[in-house]
């Protein structure tokens, strides 16, 4: 497939997934709509070219694997994997409810396909970094993804998982950081900031850092993950730098951390992102 | 006693975090070293107005909660009174070397908020739900925890530690709680509150469970029982006297608390009674499971934390005299 289909494919996805998303967590009604939606285009990457997985074997021993760091962006992952096949994605408009298997922070234990327990910020990452040096030490040539927020970067934490994999050269380690600007409270740049930026902190700690510059062109994603897969003898940090809530017309705006629009929004918001869908699939 | 209880089963419109905010927004206006430290969540329990007023006394650590609690160790250390907040499973376990050694081994008066304790952590689901925040902290020796029920008590507890010279560790129920106490209401740490009359056992709650408590008095009324009901916010220093008091006028006890059984307030107390009075005991809580996501009505029911669950336990124990 030559690489200009190949992307065209991958905003179609992303597109899709951003709707899914949008479904999934108006099903409840409320949600991390902002934290989700940043995602959608490096979840169309992975899961849509780059990772090598297979629905009906999720646990299958030499997949490559993703983490999810910041855990409370559930749905985009459910939206992924349901859009994959690895469940029916209509399983996933149950976000939430008594007895669910689509909880709010992702759960190895509950979701076909979710490799790692996450939710408590900061966990994701040193989980990942274990997964990859286990894997280095079982011969597997498979990678591992992880994504972490820049509010979860806060956490001492993420850093002690970053000088481990740089340590131990995990090149079979890449990190997302999703550096949406925003956390809970507000402003990254106002709650806590990042000193020299988050690319200088994990060049300080001896990784590979590519700075993607907008990370809503799958193309740009796509080809930072080529370069770290490249990469030899240290883990890849690739700094996304995303819209949080992008494609959520009630969100996007405003950078909200979670939402709980009325139903004529999420009507509007979903509606949006369906013409936003038939958009992409039209062009050429 | 100078608190007045509504027991109506009424659900408060409010939000509880309010009575920690009022609090705090009077305790900073008549001390100014009174100071509050957050962990990117001022946002969930309304602190933005205490950044607000007093923006050169609130800090917020981002998401890093280990760190806020050895800074608010060391702002305790340099003379200033500090509160610091997170989530309650961040602010127990998360934080918790920290809070033993910077804080607690230190002997410094740190005020440890843990918000959304038990199933009210509801929709941010089983990593978010800390069946075990007060248990770490009862194993502190000088640790002082709370678990409180309403607005009312929320505010005059918070103003109560402030005064405190011990470090505390205190939950904070965010939203989806019953008004059991008119505003103004006030109440002392290390004290419980005897909330009706009886003589045949005694329910023993806290938080959450203060309201289920009352409701099951009246089911158990209903059949001919006489049951006592105490509110016991404070967990650690337990009101021993009125323990031993309501075990020997009652001689069986129901213990309900959102939090694991065989850690918490019940165990305490059974601690106290088989030492000091053994008596017939059964125990509403958490019964060795971990959290789940959903709405608290079903958390409540699926945990069996429900006034139906106390009155079976009350009726039980009542057999075991
Ligand atoms: C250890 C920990 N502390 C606090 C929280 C509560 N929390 C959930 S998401 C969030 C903000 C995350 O911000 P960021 O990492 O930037 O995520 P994004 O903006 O991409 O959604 C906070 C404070 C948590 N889940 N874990």
């Amino acid at each position: 497939m030559d690489k200009a289909q190949k992307m065209h494919d991958l905003r179609v996805f992303a597109a899709e997934i951003r709707l899914e998303t949008l479904k999934i967590i108006g099903s409840r009604g409320f949600g991390h709509v902002g934290g989700s939606m940043s995602m959608a285009d490096t979840m169309a990457v992975l899961y849509g070219d780059v990772m090598n997985v297979d629905p009906k074997n999720p646990r299958w021993e030499d997949r490559d694997w993703f983490v999810l760091s910041k855990g409370h962006g559930g749905p985009v992952m459910y939206a992924t994997l349901g859009l994959k096949g690895y469940y029916p994605i209509e399983a996933t408009y149950q976000l939430n409810q008594p007895g669910t298997d689509f909880p709010s922070h992702t759960d190895r234990n509950k979701t076909i396909g979710v490799d790692m327990t996450t939710g408590s910020l900061g966990q994701g990452m040193s989980e990942a970094v274990g997964a990859a040096l286990g894997n280095r030490v079982q011969g597997r040539t498979n990678r591992v993804y992880v994504a972490v927020g820049d509010g979860e970067s806060d956490e001492g934490q993420v850093w002690e998982g970053a000088e481990f994999a740089a340590h131990y050269k995990l090149d079979n380690l890449t990190c997302f950081v999703d550096d949406n600007g925003m956390q809970l409270d507000g402003p990254v740049a106002q709650v806590m900031s990042h000193g020299k930026g988050l690319g200088a902190k994990f060049d300080a700690f001896g990784w590979h850092v590519i700075d993607v510059k907008d990370c809503n062109d799958v193309e740009q994603i796509y080809d930072a993950v080529q370069e770290a897969i490249a990469t030899k003898g240290a883990p890849t940090a690739i700094i996304l730098h995303t819209v949080k809530g992008k494609g959520a017309t009630f969100a996007e705006s405003t950078g909200a951390h979670s939402s709980q629009p009325s139903k004529e929004q999420w009507d509007e918001a979903i509606a949006a992102a369906e013409a936003a869908l038939e958009a992409v699939k039209n062009e050429k | 006693m100078s608190f007045k209880l509504i027991g109506k089963h009424e659900k408060d419109k409010r939000a509880n975090r309010d009575g920690y905010v009022e609090a705090m927004l009077e305790l900073m206006a008549e001390d100014e070293k009174v100071v509050h430290v957050d962990c990117d969540l001022m946002n969930c329990i309304n602190t933005g107005k205490l950044l607000k007023a007093y923006p050169e006394r609130t800090f917020n650590a981002g998401i890093a909660e280990a760190n806020a609690v050895g800074v608010a160790s060391g702002l305790a250390a340099s003379g200033l009174t500090a509160f610091v907040h997170s989530f309650g499973i961040f602010a127990s376990r998360r934080v918790f070397d920290q809070a033993f050694l910077s804080v607690g081994y230190s002997e410094l008066p740190v005020h440890i908020l843990g918000s959304d304790p038990g199933v009210t952590a509801a929709f941010n689901g089983a990593t978010h739900m800390p069946f075990e925040d007060c248990a770490l902290y009862l194993t502190v020796p000088n640790f002082v925890v709370i678990d409180t029920a309403d607005i009312a008590q929320t505010k005059s507890l918070t103003k109560k530690l402030a005064a405190c010279p011990k470090p505390s560790y205190q939950r904070l129920i965010r939203k989806g709680f019953v008004t059991v106490y008119e505003d103004g209401s006030e109440f002392e740490i290390g004290k419980g509150y005897v909330l009706r009359e009886g003589k045949d056992v005694t329910l023993i709650a806290s938080g959450i469970m203060v309201d289920e408590a009352l409701k099951a008095q009246e089911a158990l009324e209903a059949k001919g029982i006489s049951a006592k009901v105490i509110d016991m916010p404070t967990w650690k220093p337990l009101d021993e006297e009125l323990i031993l008091a309501a075990a020997e006028e009652t001689g069986a006890i129901v213990t309900c608390e959102n939090h694991q059984i065989n850690c918490g307030l019940g165990a305490q107390i059974s601690y106290l009674l088989a030492q000091k009075r053994p008596t017939p005991q059964e125990f509403i809580g958490i019964q060795n499971r971990f959290g789940q996501v959903g709405p608290q009505d079903f958390l409540m029911k699926e945990y069996n934390l429900l006034a139906e669950d106390i009155v079976k336990a009350a009726e039980k124990v009542i057999a075991r005299k």
